[in-house]
């Protein structure tokens, strides 16, 4: 029998009281106090996820940064300092990951990638080098934990076990720094979440010293204490802020037109790896595009057939019972003439039939 | 984990109490434990014929679906409709607010081949 990965905090995650499964090969909590209790702290409050099993790359060299503009959909226009979410394309134009690019210089680039797809994405980084003798390709997966905090009281919590000025710190920036006694920790103001919030890199060593600092620290806000949060509400999160997640509503066969990601996507960059084949489905049009659905009646799942008038027209991908609207939401992905916002279409859930709804997204914007 | 002895298991962990010749049905607090957070309960119309055994309503939590079976054949007449507004009522008070439909049963030794409490506990200590 294979064992299941552990991460650096796992011991927390037991001493919490966390319900343990496998998720992808990894020993992570799907809850804790329950999953709306944890997704409402976080819309309420703040709340802290163990994410160590995300992976980095780090590309090193002088052109390094050109090496990740030709391996990914974006333009990473960004200055030092500066991370831009991305699709990482194959030939056909089918996304091999999302990923968050984080420019350190023009000469150094860290790159994190979905846990399910660390090796994946390293093979498909080292075997596309455009530089193989200029740019290293650093697996560093192992080297490091990872947290978010997310929640509007996310700052606050996070700036009281540093002295970088967090607010300076804007949306999809980051900086490197000590946090909670820990060198070398980089502080990205990004999340997965839909709510303000920060997700930390830090050395390994330091994963026990961060998380009971961060208990600590969360303490005494009105909305209500920092707890740990896990899988569940995490995808309850994600789901409300129309977030995708790879292997769900984006695979290898699935183009960033397809999946919602037109505006990570920058067919006017030069070259990039899937740029030709994008371009060519978006002359010919796009056959198939992600739609946001509002349920009635019944909850949609993953893979439930989509029908406008008896015929199948797509499928979902996510849906859940939204905890924050108190309705059942779902994304999918259906034939490109019944996306527009409005269309009424039919979700097959087990054999009986819901009206459903094409709606825009998000589902869930942060009011603040 | 409670496990009251003023009511009957099955090994699908429904319970059932009998009141009078209507059998009240739920899960059990190990069952609604085990589910996580309820978000959507799917009961039986009122007047169907259930056979014992028969799947008699589902209920979902956020991440699973779960299938009710009737511990016992009748005809239901009634569902807990409170459930529609508040699903979370079968994690709060599984035996009590959270019940989920009742049974008309021409039996009342209907429930004599169901577990006991302490066959209950046995099987899910």
């Amino acid at each position: 029998m294979t064992e299941l990965l552990r991460t650096p905090f796992f011991a927390h995650h037991q001493a919490a009281g966390g319900r343990l499964i496998d998720f992808g090969g990894w020993e992570l909590p799907v809850q804790y106090e329950g999953i709306l209790a944890e997704h409402r702290r976080v819309r309420a409050s703040v709340g802290l996820f163990d994410v160590s099993h995300m992976g980095e790359v780090r590309l090193v060299g002088p052109r390094a940064l050109e090496a990740a503009r030709l391996l990914v959909s974006n333009d990473l226009n960004i200055e030092d300092g500066q991370a831009q979410y991305t699709a990482m394309c194959n030939e056909r134009g089918g996304i091999v990951d999302d990923l968050i690019v984080y420019r350190i210089s023009a000469a150094e680039i860290f790159i994190c990638v979905n846990a399910a797809n660390r090796q994946k994405d390293t093979d498909w980084i080292r075997a596309h080098n455009p530089f193989p003798d200029q740019v290293e390709v650093r697996a560093e997966h192992d080297d490091w934990a990872q947290v978010a905090v997310q929640g509007r009281n996310a700052l606050a919590t996070l700036q009281r076990l540093t002295d970088l000025p967090l607010a300076d710190v804007r949306g999809y920036w980051f900086t490197q720094g000590r946090v909670a006694g820990v060198d070398g920790c980089i502080v990205a103001r990004t999340g997965y979440t839909g709510e303000d919030g920060f997700e930390v890199f830090l050395p390994v060593a330091g994963a026990d010293d961060i998380w009971s600092a961060l208990l600590d620290a969360g303490r005494g806000f009105a909305e209500g204490d920092l707890a740990p949060i896990g899988l569940g509400a995490r995808d309850t999160l994600r789901l409300e802020a129309k977030m995708n997640l790879y292997g769900s509503e984006m695979t290898d066969d699935t183009t960033p037109l397809e999946t919602g990601l037109a505006w990570v996507t920058k067919l006017d960059k030069p070259a990039f790896i899937g740029r030709d084949a994008i371009l060519a489905q978006r002359e010919a049009g796009v056959p198939r595009r992600q739609v946001c659905l509002d349920v009635a009646e019944r909850i949609a799942r993953p893979h439930c057939p989509i029908l406008v008038d008896g015929v199948v027209v797509g499928e979902v991908s996510s849906g859940t019972r939204s905890p924050s609207l108190d309705r059942n939401i779902a994304i999918g992905m259906v034939a490109a003439a019944h996306s527009k916002p409005g269309t009424r279409l039919v979700v097959d859930v087990r054999g009986k039939m819901a009206d459903a709804e094409v709606v825009r997204g998000p589902f869930y914007k942060r009011p603040y | 984990m409670a496990i009251p002895t003023d009511v009957r298991y099955t090994k699908s962990h429904e319970w059932a109490r009998l009141d009078g010749n209507t059998v009240v049905v739920g899960i059990s607090d190990h069952a609604q434990e085990q589910l996580g957070d309820v978000v959507h309960v799917d009961l039986p119309k009122v007047g169907r014929t259930l056979a014992a055994g028969a799947t008699a309503a589902e209920i979902e939590s956020v991440k699973a679906v779960s299938d009710i079976y009737a511990p016992v054949g009748g005809k239901v007449v009634a569902v807990n409709d409170g459930l529609d507004d508040s699903p979370d009522l079968v994690n709060r008070d599984a035996y009590g607010e959270g019940w989920l439909f009742k049974i008309e049963v021409a039996d009342a030794g209907a429930l004599d081949a169901l577990l006991d409490a302490a066959a209950y506990a046995a099987l899910v200590g």
